[in-house]
């Protein structure tokens, strides 16, 4: 069995600062960690779990520059089989359906029984690539899956709904599946197997001219239009007043 | 402008939510510009529905039939594909729900058309829409442009208010056609995540918690502290994914949607995803390090500060109030 996972190297901005750059379009992302988008992640170890119960091939691939070679790296760490990069040189300002163009170009002429995607990607927050990969494939997909099950011929997911519902499907292999967060939990890469991936090739591929129906006009900072009564002073005082409100609304 | 199709999102006989913001939001966008808004149903027996949408929207397309007595996106897919050549629509709205999201991108590849998600915003541009929407959680806005019809917008859930109206759309009854050959996914069956613990949506008082509370050896510093103020402990999807509390108190639209007396958000960013989900609380405190986290555009009270120093002290001064 042949699994691919579609991997993204994001800027970790959970608990940072985030500024837009000059060009107003982009954020400035030199003071920014990066890291395997969070999603992605439980795609990866859903992946290395279809491996070890049907003795697959996890291929990895990425678009991005060459430092998206990191999380290639970690993938194969973890156990991933081969990794391959798209350049994204000339993708600047590429819609997330373009995006999609550029790896179904990848995937074409190759044979993947399971391609796995992160469900939302933390940086643009879309969840637009992996079923819109799965239309340019001509497969079907399901989105928003917390669990797979590999079978003949097929998988049976649950898919998250709002309000704790679970779609339960069936689809026929080949197909696309997102991953959500939470369906697992990613391992952590060996010391063995970091120094085994950093001697392994990654292909390296050029993409595809991108195809986008939308254009990026500007991002900005929105303004919070806070109401909140914000308490102030030290730490100290900001809990004595915060106490003297818990005892207000009857929770003391 | 032409039409504005909107597509219904319901389940287990019940409209959801998002449909009537959606409505909302597209007669906004079409009132000035002379267009029409189309509330497009697919269902099996859904015929009870149709008076509450009728009010809502110029037009109900309802096409009924066995092939869309479960949401399936295949089916919901071709069915619009040729209500769109045939309506020939300025706008399709879809929500970024669950559903939306196994339906919109595939339909925006087959329809050759600009896609925009989890939209918060939109207005009509001389050719086509711009569309405004969050990246990094919500901590920035893009807008994007999309210059061809149709314009595919996936509309974030609970954003827009919706607002009553008193139309009397005349509803067409419309035949999508064979919508099931060649289908390569199949229902099964609808699971609820089962609540065997606490219900957090029955608290007066709730704590949550989030991605600030970094590691599991801190959770005994909140539940403590929720135990001495009669709180039960909730949290935000990664303390969830975390393994750190069980799915069944997450808050937000995946999770539960709570309206406690007393809410109090520690270490919480405030991503929409929860906001949905506590908004409705009478009364809400956020504690957070980021003066510029969301959570603080929904809090009625505020400390900036790290929860993990203001924990200890607040249980200290809790004490001295109540002996």
């Amino acid at each position: 069995m042949e699994i691919a996972v579609c991997l993204k190297r994001v800027p970790d901005t959970a608990e940072a600062d985030v500024k837009v750059d000059a060009t107003g379009k982009d954020i400035v992302r030199d003071k920014l960690a990066s890291t395997i988008n969070e999603a992605d992640n439980y795609a990866l170890e859903e992946a290395l779990l279809a491996k070890e119960k049907h003795s697959a091939n996890v291929t990895l691939v990425s678009v991005g520059s060459q430092p998206s070679e990191e999380v290639l790296r970690m993938g194969m760490a973890k156990g991933a089989t081969a990794a391959a990069r798209i350049d994204d040189a000339g993708l600047g300002g590429s819609d997330s359906i373009a995006l999609a163009g550029v790896l179904a170009a990848w995937f074409k002429g190759k044979s993947f029984d399971l391609i796995v995607c992160g469900a939302i990607a933390s940086d643009d927050g879309n969840s637009q690539v992996g079923p819109a990969l799965a239309e340019l494939l001509g497969l079907p997909h399901a989105a928003y899956v917390t669990k797979l099950d590999i079978q003949a011929g097929k998988v049976v997911v649950k898919r998250e709904l709002e309000g704790g519902f679970l779609d339960v499907k069936e689809l026929a292999l080949p197909c696309v599946v997102t991953i959500q967060t939470g369906g697992n939990t990613p391992r952590y890469a060996s010391i063995m197997g970091i120094k085994r991936a950093g001697a392994k090739a990654i292909e390296q591929a050029a993409s595809v001219k991108p195809d986008s129906r939308t254009q990026l006009v500007r991002v900005y900072v929105p303004q919070v239009v806070s109401a909140a009564q914000m308490f102030e002073g030290t730490t100290d005082e900001k809990a004595t007043k915060l106490a003297t409100l818990l005892k207000e609304k009857g929770a003391v | 402008m032409s039409s504005i199709l909107v597509l219904v999102e319901h389940r287990q006989g019940a409209i959801r939510d998002v449909t009537f913001e959606m409505l909302t939001a597209a007669r906004k966008l079409a009132a000035p510009a002379g267009g029409k808004v189309e509330a497009v149903l697919f269902g099996d027996g859904c015929d009870a529905m149709l008076p509450g949408l009728q009010s809502q929207a110029d037009r109900v397309v309802y096409a009924a039939g066995p092939a869309f007595k479960d949401f399936n996106y295949e089916s919901y897919q071709k069915a619009l594909v040729k209500l769109v050549a045939e309506r020939k629509p300025s706008a399709v709205l879809i929500a970024n729900s669950a559903f939306g999201t196994d339906l919109g991108p595939s339909l925006a590849v087959a329809l050759n058309a600009g896609l925009v998600s989890d939209a918060v915003a939109f207005t009509k541009a001389d050719s086509g829409f711009s569309v405004s929407r969050g990246m990094y959680a919500g901590k920035l806005v893009a807008d994007w442009s999309v210059g061809s019809e149709p314009a595919v917008i996936m509309v974030r859930q609970s954003n827009f208010k919706p607002e009553p109206a008193s139309l009397s759309g005349e509803v067409v009854r419309w035949e999508a056609g064979d919508v099931v050959s060649g289908g390569k996914t199949k229902f099964l069956s609808l699971e609820e995540v089962p609540t065997t613990g606490i219900d957090i949506t029955k608290a007066t008082i709730v704590v949550g918690i989030g991605r600030g509370i970094k590691e599991a050896k801190n959770m005994p510093l909140v539940q403590e502290f929720a135990k001495e103020i009669g709180a039960v402990l909730a949290a935000s999807r990664p303390v969830v994914d975390a393994g750190w509390l069980p799915k069944e108190v997450q808050v937000g639209s995946s999770g539960k949607t709570i309206k406690p007396k007393l809410y109090i958000a520690l270490g919480i960013s405030g991503a929409f995803q929860h906001i949905a989900g506590m908004k409705g609380a009478d009364t809400i405190i956020a504690v957070n390090k980021d003066p510029k986290a969301p959570i603080f555009s929904v809090a009625h009270y505020g400390i900036v500060d790290d929860l993990h120093k203001v924990i200890p002290v607040l249980r200290t001064k809790i004490k001295e109030l109540a002996s």
